[in-house]
C-alpha cells in the first residue's frame, strides 16, 4: 500500500514540473515587453530598466525559469501588477468561497447523480431512463451561466428564496453561507451530475450483467439491496475516476459561476486578473488550480486501493 | 436494417461481391432515426441562419441610443438592447461566429491531434515522452488555459480559435494513440509488416483509416465544447471585440438589465444551448453508428 502510494506521488512530480514550464511560458507569449507593461505609461527608460533587472527579465529564459520555480516552491509567486500585493496572499484570501462552493457542488452531485445513474441502468430504456439521460445530455450542453441565470430568475428574482448574488463568509454563520452558495452550487452540480450520471449508468449496466448479480437475485435479495450494495460497489472505480476527470470541467465552471454570482473566490480573482492582464496573478491562479487538480487525481488514484484490494499489490 | 436469408444467399452466389463502404452505410442507417433527423434539421437551420444573416437581418453593430431597450417591433423582431442595437440581427450573427469557432476548432484540434497521436502510438520512446507532455497539458483546466491564452494574446477571432483549440488537442492525441496501439496488435498489421510494408505506407494504408471514425466523433464533441468555451470567453470579456457579435457577449451585455429585460438573456442563451445540444446529440448518434462492433454486425 505504501509502495503504491509512493509510486503515485512520485509520478506526479514530472507532470508538475512540465505544468510549471507551461505556466512560466505563458507570460512570455504575450506580445510586448512585460517590463514596459509593469512600468505603466509614464515610465522613463531607466525605470523600465530598473524593473527589468529587479524581475530578472534581463537574464536568459532558463535562468529566469529557475528563479521563478525556486520562488514558487517557497510559495512566492510574485506580486500583482494591479494591487502590488503578493499573489499567494491574494489566493489565500479568496480560497474559502471557492472551497465551500466546490464542496457543496460535489456533495449535491454525488447525492443526485449516482442514484439517478443507478436507477437509469436498473430501468434501462424505460421512461425514467430516457428522461434522466435526456436531462444528462442537456446538462453538459447548456452552458453553466445560462443555467445560473435561469436559476437566479426563478428562485431569486421571482420566488425570492435565495439572494441574487454575493457570498456570506463562514465566520458570519454557516447557515447564511450555505444559503448564499445554494444557487451557484445547483448550477454547477447540474453540469457535473450529467457527466457522472452517464458514467454511473454505463458501469451499473455492465455490472448488472455479471454472474454475482444473478446469484444475488437467486438468493432472493430485493432490488434496492442488489442495486445499491452489490452493483454500486463494483462501479466505485469508474465513477471516482470520472469525478476526478470532471474536476477539470468543474474548475472552468467555478470561474464562470463565481463571476455570475459575484462570489469573491479564486475564480473571480482569475477573471479580474484576466481583464487587467495581471499576468503574475494569472500564472499564480493557473498554477494553483493545476496543483489542486493533480492533487485530486492523486487522491483518486489512492482511493482505488481502498475500493479495490487487487490494486494495492 | 433487416437482412433476410434470401439476401444472404443472393450475395453468396454473386460472382463479384458488392463493395460497400461500411462507414457510409452506418451513417445512412443512422440518419433514418427520427431524433437524428430532427437534430440534423436544427443544425441546418443554424447553418442557414449563419449564412443568411446579412440578408435577413439588419446591421448588428448599428448603435441607436434613442431606440434602446425597445420591445419587439417590425423593425427589430426581438427588440433592441441597451445601445439600441437590433437583438435579432446580433443573434443571427452570433450563429455565424459560434459555427465558425466550432468548425475551426474541430479541424484545428483534429489535424495536430491525429499527427501527434499516430507518432505517439508508433514510436515507443518518443511516444512516452510526448504522452508526458500531454498529461501535463491535461493537468491544466482547459477553460482556464483558454482564458489565459485569449487574454495574453492579441484579441480577435483567430486568437479565440487558437486559444480554444490548444486545450482540445491532448484529448484527441490520447484517443488516436489508443486506437493506434490497439490496431498495431491486429493480425493484418503483423501480416503487412511481415511482407515488408513499412513506415509511411503502413500508417496511411492500415493505421490512419482506423482512426477516421473515432476522430470524427471526437471532433463533433470538440466542436460542441468549443462553442461553449467561446461563449464563456466572450461572456467573461476575453472573446472577440464588440464589433463581432457573439451570444456570450450578448449575455454579458444583458447582465445589468437582466432583472427587468430577461428576454435579452433568453434569446442568446436558448440559441446557444440548442446549438450545443444538437451537436452533442449528433455526436452521440455518430458514436453509436460508427462503433466498429455495431458496424461489423451491419455488414
Amino acid at each position: 500500500m505504501i509502495r503504491y502510494a509512493a509510486a503515485r506521488v512520485l509520478a506526479g512530480i514530472p507532470t508538475l514540473l512540465l505544468v510549471s514550464v507551461f505556466i512560466f511560458s505563458l507570460a512570455h507569449i504575450t506580445p510586448g515587453d512585460p517590463a514596459i507593461l509593469l512600468a505603466g505609461d509614464n515610465a522613463t527608460p531607466s525605470q523600465v530598466a530598473e524593473i527589468r533587472s529587479r524581475l530578472h527579465l534581463d537574464l536568459p529564459l532558463v535562468q529566469q525559469f529557475g528563479i521563478w520555480l525556486g520562488n514558487a516552491l517557497r510559495f512566492d509567486l510574485g506580486n500583482s501588477i494591479y494591487s502590488g500585493k503578493p499573489v499567494t496572499e491574494l489566493i489565500a484570501q479568496r480560497i474559502e468561497p471557492t472551497l465551500v462552493l466546490s464542496f457543496v457542488t460535489l456533495l449535491l452531485t454525488v447525492l443526485v447523480a449516482v442514484p439517478l445513474g443507478a436507477v437509469s441502468a436498473w430501468k434501462a430504456n424505460s421512461i425514467i431512463d430516457r428522461i434522466s439521460m435526456g436531462i444528462a445530455v442537456a446538462g453538459f450542453s447548456i452552458p453553466v451561466f445560462v443555467i445560473a441565470y435561469l436559476l437566479v430568475y426563478l428562485f431569486a428574482v421571482k420566488l425570492r428564496l435565495f439572494p441574487v448574488q454575493g457570498y456570506k463568509w463562514l465566520a458570519d454563520g454557516w447557515i447564511a453561507t450555505l444559503n448564499s452558495v445554494t444557487l451557484p452550487a445547483i448550477a454547477l452540480a447540474f453540469v457535473f451530475s450529467a457527466l457522472i450520471a452517464r458514467v454511473t449508468r454505463a458501469s451499473v449496466l455492465e455490472a448488472l450483467g455479471e454472474n454475482y448479480i444473478r446469484t444475488a437475485h437467486a438468493k432472493g435479495l430485493g432490488a434496492p439491496r442488489i442495486l445499491f450494495v452489490h452493483a454500486l460497489r463494483s462501479v466505485g472505480v469508474p465513477v471516482i475516476t470520472v469525478i476526478g476527470i470532471g474536476f477539470a470541467t468543474l474548475v472552468g465552471g467555478v470561474v464562470v459561476t463565481e463571476s455570475v454570482f459575484n462570489i469573491p473566490g479564486i475564480g473571480r480573482l482569475t477573471v479580474d486578473a484576466v481583464t487587467r492582464r495581471d499576468y503574475p496573478v494569472i500564472q499564480g491562479v493557473i498554477l494553483f488550480f493545476s496543483v489542486a487538480l493533480i492533487f485530486i487525481n492523486l487522491l483518486v488514484d489512492l482511493s482505488y486501493a481502498f475500493i479495490d484490494p487487487r490494486i494495492r499489490g | 436494417m433487416a437482412v433476410s436469408d434470401s439476401d444472404i444467399r443472393l450475395n453468396a452466389n454473386a460472382a463479384v461481391p458488392e463493395r460497400r463502404n461500411p462507414t457510409l452505410e452506418a451513417l445512412l442507417e443512422a440518419a433514418r432515426e427520427p431524433w437524428t433527423l430532427i437534430c440534423s434539421l436544427i443544425l441546418l437551420g443554424f447553418l442557414a441562419m449563419a449564412v443568411l444573416a446579412p440578408f435577413l437581418a439588419g446591421d448588428p453593430t448599428a448603435i441607436n441610443p434613442a431606440q434602446r431597450l425597445r420591445p419587439p417591433s417590425f423593425e427589430a423582431f426581438w427588440g433592441t438592447d441597451h445601445l439600441g442595437r437590433d437583438v435579432f440581427a446580433r443573434a443571427m450573427n452570433g450563429a455565424r461566429m459560434s459555427l465558425t469557432v466550432g468548425v475551426c476548432v474541430a479541424i484545428l484540434s483534429a489535424i495536430p491531434g491525429v499527427a501527434i497521436g499516430i507518432f505517439a502510438g508508433m514510436n515507443r520512446v518518443g511516444g512516452a515522452l510526448v504522452m508526458r507532455v500531454i498529461d501535463a497539458m491535461m493537468a491544466i483546466p482547459a477553460v482556464l488555459l483558454a482564458i489565459a491564452l485569449a487574454a495574453l494574446l492579441q484579441p480577435g477571432l483567430t486568437t479565440l480559435i487558437i486559444a480554444i483549440s490548444i486545450p482540445e488537442i491532448p484529448r484527441m492525441v490520447r484517443l488516436v494513440r489508443s486506437v493506434v496501439l490497439s490496431v498495431r496488435e491486429q493480425p493484418y498489421v503483423d501480416a503487412a509488416v511481415s511482407v515488408g510494408t513499412g513506415g509511411m505506407k503502413l500508417v496511411t494504408k492500415h493505421i490512419l483509416p482506423n482512426t477516421v471514425a473515432p476522430v470524427i466523433v471526437q471532433a463533433t464533441y470538440a466542436a460542441a465544447s468549443a462553442i461553449i468555451a467561446s461563449a464563456v470567453l466572450s461572456f467573461l470579456g476575453v472573446g472577440t471585440p464588440p464589433d463581432i457579435p457573439s451570444w456570450g457577449g450578448m449575455m454579458a451585455d444583458a447582465r445589468k438589465f437582466f432583472q427587468f429585460y430577461p428576454m435579452l438573456m433568453v434569446y442568446p442563451g436558448v440559441l446557444l444551448s440548442l446549438l450545443v445540444l444538437v451537436t452533442n446529440v449528433l455526436g452521440d448518434r455518430l458514436s453509436d453508428a460508427l462503433d466498429p462492433r455495431k458496424m461489423a454486425r451491419s455488414i
